[in-house]
């Protein structure tokens, strides 16, 4: 048997939550060569729309998943092998292969989320991976843990990951004591202390960027290096259409042309995310919490942060990862840095996490070592 | 965070955190208490189908159960919102609004105009709607209709938890009279529901499902069957976009229009009898502002114009069925 020439394309989980999704249609042939970083195919939960990257190269032997169907988390879809693999072995993996039970999904995704009690008050998260480096993932402004889904089980397999919702967001506490960078961070560093990290990688996304680095200038022993994506608190400007049209929308209308802002392919918005951030948004406290922090972090479409120079100074190791396409925070800004790696990824917006995600979670589990 | 809750207990919820909020928030009605005489403990009702319970151990004396005289704890739950409360006032079944008819449409309704704008009613009346719980003509009927007619009244229809914990509690923060709709139908249906305070703003429709053949306009347990109907037309190649008004004054024109826009069809379903119903209402609005994108005639799928039966075969035949909306799509379609 060549079994072990043989590599399986499975239905992806994204997400804590996602238990199936339709494979919308096969974005290559079979038999075409395939390489790591292709998109192979479009997938579609009940969340959000994607193109799934190879994660392995190989030829595509044989498309199982028929375009338009629903499958289960981790159901065969395609089969990669070289040319010398017989019909007759990838016949015969098809017929073995099983969905692998995931003693989680019993649980459902509830348990997929803890609960942490900090000096700032209580802060959803998750944590994935059982080895390896810590790494603490912070999401944007009026973003939430979830921005990470299609990162977080991958970073996993070589690390211990933690996502967390910072106060005013998700499913954390949404009063903000101190509604700027600084009460941010120490809410950063009040959850690291309650997960008990000493220290950690740090990678963060957008305002998230500038709470990791601005943590990294006030406690730089709490942090062994800084992945910043999209980064707040490099440069001058910031689209104010973006923060004062998310911060006022409250309506569907009103808010959807305000995220394509967001991503390169605005076909990435869709009812779902939609209808979830307008629900984060009508929960008490929220309203306060964004305002408040905006007109902090983002008078008027600048930004009051700047912390290029304090981050070169710390001579913390330094990734900076961004989307060409960024309309929210300029590509540009990642000049800011004079020590620091710099990745700028094509075709993509300012969620170059989920955009392009195999990219971007290569180059950090690159930078972490 | 969010956990599944059922809408009675997501009402409940709505209720609680409410009063917790506002001291002026007071909660009164026939039986919501415990029933006359009793103490409120553990085994009282909390109204007929047990929304209420347990409130009263929380919050005391801001319960208030009433005698059997709508008229008159109605008209003091419209009174004390004129002066500094927020009442919620539970009328058991919509259908005996109609002994209070005057204290609803021509005081609640009428002071912040009559009063040039002075005067503010923040009163939330929360009544059971619907047929198919084996009641009868007199405590089955979807009055929706009656209510959204008349100008100063806002009329909200659920269709689920979540949507029922914020409205209740937009309903409550609400400076006008609200008619509050729980069809009894919903009240075990659950969905995910954040345990923190929300609001749904009024007269935003929630798209439900999309789709690019045929909109369905339906709210309230409608919206149940609409989705059954949308389930079994996707079998067959027809994709419907489903909009639950969740609201009916105000009423989104805007989604209902730009949906049928999109699709060129539509099916206004509506539990209510058929005559000036919400449906007709929304038939007669999209043909003024979509005539030009419609394909087909506007389709109807309402209750007859009859009373609630009591026979149960004949009770189950009145209320709108997914059978019937999935035809009445169908007939959009036919060339």
């Amino acid at each position: 048997m060549s079994e072990a020439n043989i590599t399986p394309v499975l239905m992806p989980k994204w997400g804590l939550s996602m238990s199936e999704g339709v494979l919308v249609d096969w974005l290559v042939d079979e038999g075409a060569e395939i390489n790591v970083g292709d998109e192979i195919m479009e997938v579609e939960t009940d969340k959000i729309a994607s193109a799934v990257e190879a994660a392995d190269p190989g030829v595509l032997r044989r498309r199982v998943g028929d375009a338009g169907e629903t499958y289960p988390v981790r159901a065969l879809l395609g089969v990669l092998a070289p040319p010398e693999v017989s019909d007759d072995d990838i016949d015969a993996y098809i017929a073995a292969y099983e969905v692998p039970v995931d003693e989680d999904d019993d649980e459902g995704a509830a348990a997929a989320y803890e609960f942490a009690e900090t000096a700032v008050g209580r802060l959803r998260y998750a944590s994935r991976g059982d080895d390896g480096p810590a790494l603490v993932l912070i999401h944007g402004f009026g973003g939430d843990l979830d921005n990470w889904l299609f990162n977080i089980d991958a970073l996993a397999e070589r690390a211990r990951v933690y996502a967390f919702d910072l106060p005013g967001h998700g499913q954390s506490v949404k009063a903000i004591e101190d509604p700027g960078l600084a009460g941010l961070a120490s809410a950063l560093q009040a959850f690291l202390d309650t997960v008990e990290l000493d220290s950690a990688h740090l990678v963060g996304h957008s305002m998230g960027a500038a709470v990791a680095a601005r943590l990294a200038c006030d406690a730089p022993e709490r942090v062994q290096s800084l992945t910043l994506i999209a980064a707040a608190g490099l440069g001058p400007e910031i689209n104010a259409d973006y923060i004062d049209g998310f911060v006022g929308a409250e309506s569907r209308r009103e808010l959807k042309p305000v995220l394509f802002n967001l991503f390169a392919d605005s076909e990435l918005v869709n009812r779902s995310m939609v209808d979830d951030l307008l629900k984060y948004k009508r929960i008490d406290g929220v309203q306060e919490a964004l305002s408040s922090l905006a007109a902090e972090l983002f008078p008027g479409g600048t930004q009051s942060a700047q912390l290029a120079a304090d981050i070169d100074a710390s001579g913390l190791n330094t990734l900076v990862i961004w989307g060409s396409g960024d309309a929210v925070i300029p590509a540009a800004h990642a000049q800011a840095l004079g020590n620091a790696a710099i990745e700028i990824i094509d075709g993509a917006g300012h969620m170059v996490q989920m955009e392009k995600a195999s990219a971007v979670n290569a180059l950090i589990l690159e930078h972490i070592g | 965070m969010a956990r599944n809750l059922s809408m009675k207990d997501a009402i409940n919820e709505a209720l609680d955190q409410e009063m917790s909020r506002d001291p002026t928030v007071i909660v009164m009605g026939e039986d919501i208490v415990g029933g006359s005489g009793s103490p409120g403990e553990d085994d009282a009702w909390g109204g007929v189908l047990g929304v209420t319970k347990g409130l009263y151990a929380k919050h005391g004396d801001r319960l208030m159960d009433t005698p059997l005289s709508e008229s008159a704890y109605i008209g003091a739950a419209i009174g004390a919102s004129t002066c500094g409360l927020r009442p919620v006032a539970e009328l058991m079944f919509l259908d005996f609004m109609g002994v209070c008819f005057d204290q609803i449409f021509n005081q609640a309704a009428k002071f912040r105009y009559m009063f040039g704008g002075k005067a503010e009613t923040p009163v939330t009346i929360r009544a059971m709607v619907g047929a198919g719980f084996r009641a009868a003509a007199q405590h089955s009927q979807m009055l929706t209709p009656l209510f959204t007619h008349i100008p100063g009244l806002k009329v909200v229809c659920p269709s689920n938890a979540y949507d029922a914990k914020g409205l209740l509690i937009q309903s409550i923060r609400d400076n006008d009279p609200v008619i509050f709709c729980e069809h009894k139908a919903l009240y075990a249906s659950e969905t995910d529901v954040p345990e923190e305070s929300y609001t749904v703003p009024f007269g935003e429709a929630n798209i439900v499902r999309e789709g690019s053949d045929a909109t369905i306009v339906c709210y309230g347990l409608m919206v149940h069957r609409a989705s059954e109907a949308a389930e079994t037309l996707a079998g067959e190649g027809i994709q419907c976009e489903i909009v639950d008004l969740r609201t009916l004054s105000p009423i989104d024109t805007d989604s209902v229009v730009e949906s049928v826009e999109n699709t060129g069809r539509l099916v206004c379903v509506d539990e209510a009898n058929p005559r000036c119903s919400i449906a007709a209402d929304i038939a007669a609005t999209v043909s003024q502002e979509a005539f030009s994108s419609l394909k087909a005639a506007p389709q109807m799928v309402t209750a007859p114009h009859t009373p609630v039966p009591f026979s149960p075969a004949l009770e189950d035949l009145y209320i709108p069925s997914a059978e019937a909306i999935a035809d009445a799509v169908r007939k959009t379609m036919a060339p």
